[in-house]
């Protein structure tokens, strides 16, 4: 928080950079919409802006919570049965290889046309491999001096667990929920790309696009960066809750 | 009654493979109880090994390991001795009162007595302002000394310690000694400690183990009679340099020993 001063004053200084180029070369409206008219345009469909956040924020949400549910039970479950792990680690690389959004037109097929659920999935999706991934590296990457020491104390496996490998994997969970919570939203909101509810943040960006509103459209791409930002702030704020006084 | 007794035991790596690694071979070694016993000798003597099979983390391929007329198995699981390595290895979301609390919650201590205890210990180690701060806001020095409260929490009779003071600087490391040396008086702690240092081995202990590679084993044992009380005046006596230059000389032994092997070995090779 100390050097936000200067990130102001840059963003400011970009913001009025932009303007005077739209003014400056008489940009059309078409080509860029200047900050002054995206903001006009902001304030003025406020409501509706609020309305496809509230949308795309919702699925991703879900799909956040349900995925980080699931990731973190698939990873206990792998670091206890490490041949488990064997078998679903090429699985998951090929998964990750696919273009995982085109899952989403397969998806819209399988439920009505008016469901939210073939985003959620999708979002489901990718949160869950993500914390999957390093959940899963922190139960297992423990410091052999701790696994030798807990021996030593005659502990049980579980007790190794209780003690050592889970706040091991704390902060592990929370850099999965920093990518992850960004990636919710982004996820949520190009799902809104493959057809299904005109609803999103994404359906609205594209509807004004083909209806040459470019401010219009800019509009709800603030709208959309500051939900991914909301996201963000809300994992940060949640990592130092479970790490207070600890070391960073 | 001895505190240790190890009797003609071995520890053989990936047995009957290619890589098959003879760590130690028939080794006799016996510790009577408030001695400090040092192991010394060059990397892959198996000193390491040694005491892990004492800790019973290793199960020796032949021989037994018995601590305190118990098997070395039984001893672990009693907790009969502390441990403590070359990290400190404290644990980073517990506080120093907590990391040293941890052995006495395995025991299913309550947590009055447990926090009392630790109390007890920080005292020892001469950190009680410490108690509520993190690993991460302490030096080096200081985080080994929490180890070896922590090694010590249970009020074990014998204490293991590999290459402690490894990672310290020269000035911390000597200041170190001399704590050690009166935290064990103080509680009369039975010590096995591995080093690669020799004025380390020499000051600490009342024995020095040296140990020889390839096969891992005992070749000589060397006693230091310095007294029981031991000062910073003990790192300018004589009898200091004597043991040094005796544990020097067994060494250069094993290592001429060594270095004539893998000459013989470099011949065949070509």
């Amino acid at each position: 928080m100390r050097q936000v001063g200067p990130a102001i004053i840059f963003g400011i200084a970009f913001l009025a950079l932009w303007e005077s180029a739209v003014r400056g070369f008489d940009l059309k409206p078409y080509f860029l919409a200047a900050p002054s008219k995206i903001g006009e345009q902001f304030f003025k469909n406020y409501s509706r802006i609020w309305e496809a956040s509230m949308v795309s924020g919702g699925n991703a949400l879900v799909g956040l919570v349900v995925g980080t549910v699931l990731g973190i039970a698939m990873s206990f479950i792998l670091s206890r049965y490490r041949f488990l792990g064997e078998l679903i680690t090429p699985l998951a690389i090929a998964l990750n290889a696919i273009p995982i959004f085109v899952l989403v037109a397969v998806l819209n097929n399988m439920y009505s046309i008016t469901s939210e659920i073939p985003r959620r999935v999708m979002v489901t999706l990718v949160v869950y491999f993500i914390v999957l991934v390093n959940v899963a590296k922190g139960l297992t990457q423990v410091r052999s001096t701790h696994v030798e020491l807990m021996r030593s104390y005659a502990a049980s496996e579980f007790a190794i667990l209780r003690k050592v490998r889970v706040p091991n994997a704390v902060p592990y969970l929370f850099t999965a929920l920093k990518v992850a919570a960004p990636a919710s939203v982004i996820t949520a909101f190009v799902s809104e790309y493959f057809g299904g509810l005109q609803n999103g943040l994404g359906s609205r960006i594209t509807s004004n696009i083909a209806n040459a509103k470019n401010a219009a459209a800019w509009a709800y791409v603030l709208g959309a960066c500051l939900l991914g930002l909301a996201f963000y702030a809300v994992s940060i704020i949640l990592e130092g809750i479970a790490r207070k006084g600890e070391a960073k | 009654m001895s505190a240790l007794e190890v009797v003609s035991t071995s520890k053989i790596f990936n047995q009957g493979t290619a890589k098959q690694v003879d760590a130690l071979v028939d080794v006799n070694l016996t510790v009577n109880p408030g001695e400090f016993v040092s192991l010394i000798g060059p990397s892959g003597c198996g000193k390491s090994t040694l005491l892990r099979l004492i800790a019973n983390l290793l199960e020796p391929t032949s021989g037994s390991v018995s601590v305190n007329k118990k098997t070395a198995a039984q001893a672990r699981l009693d907790q009969d001795y502390g441990m403590a390595f070359q990290q400190a290895g404290l644990f980073d979301w517990r506080t120093v009162s907590k990391n040293i609390e941890l052995p006495l919650e395995l025991k299913g201590w309550d947590k009055a007595k447990r926090e009392a205890r630790a109390k007890e210990m920080l005292e020892l180690v001469k950190l009680p302002e410490f108690a509520d701060l993190y690993p991460w806001q302490l030096s080096g020095g200081m985080q080994q000394r929490i180890a070896i409260a922590r090694a010590l929490a249970a009020h074990p009779q014998l204490l293991l310690m590999d290459e402690p003071f490894g990672a310290l600087d020269e000035m911390t490391r000597e200041y170190m000694q001399g704590e050690l040396l009166r935290i064990c008086g103080e509680t009369s702690t039975t010590v096995v400690f591995v080093t690669h240092s020799i004025p380390e081995a020499v000051y600490l202990s009342n024995r020095v183990i040296v140990m020889s590679p390839r096969p891992g084993r005992i070749t000589a044992v060397i006693d230091v009679d310095l007294g029981s009380k031991r000062n910073e005046d003990t790192r300018a006596a004589d009898g200091f340099f004597r043991s040094i230059t005796a544990v020097r000389e067994a060494l250069r032994g094993t290592h001429a020993e060594h270095a004539a092997a893998n000459a013989v070995r470099g011949v065949e090779d070509r």
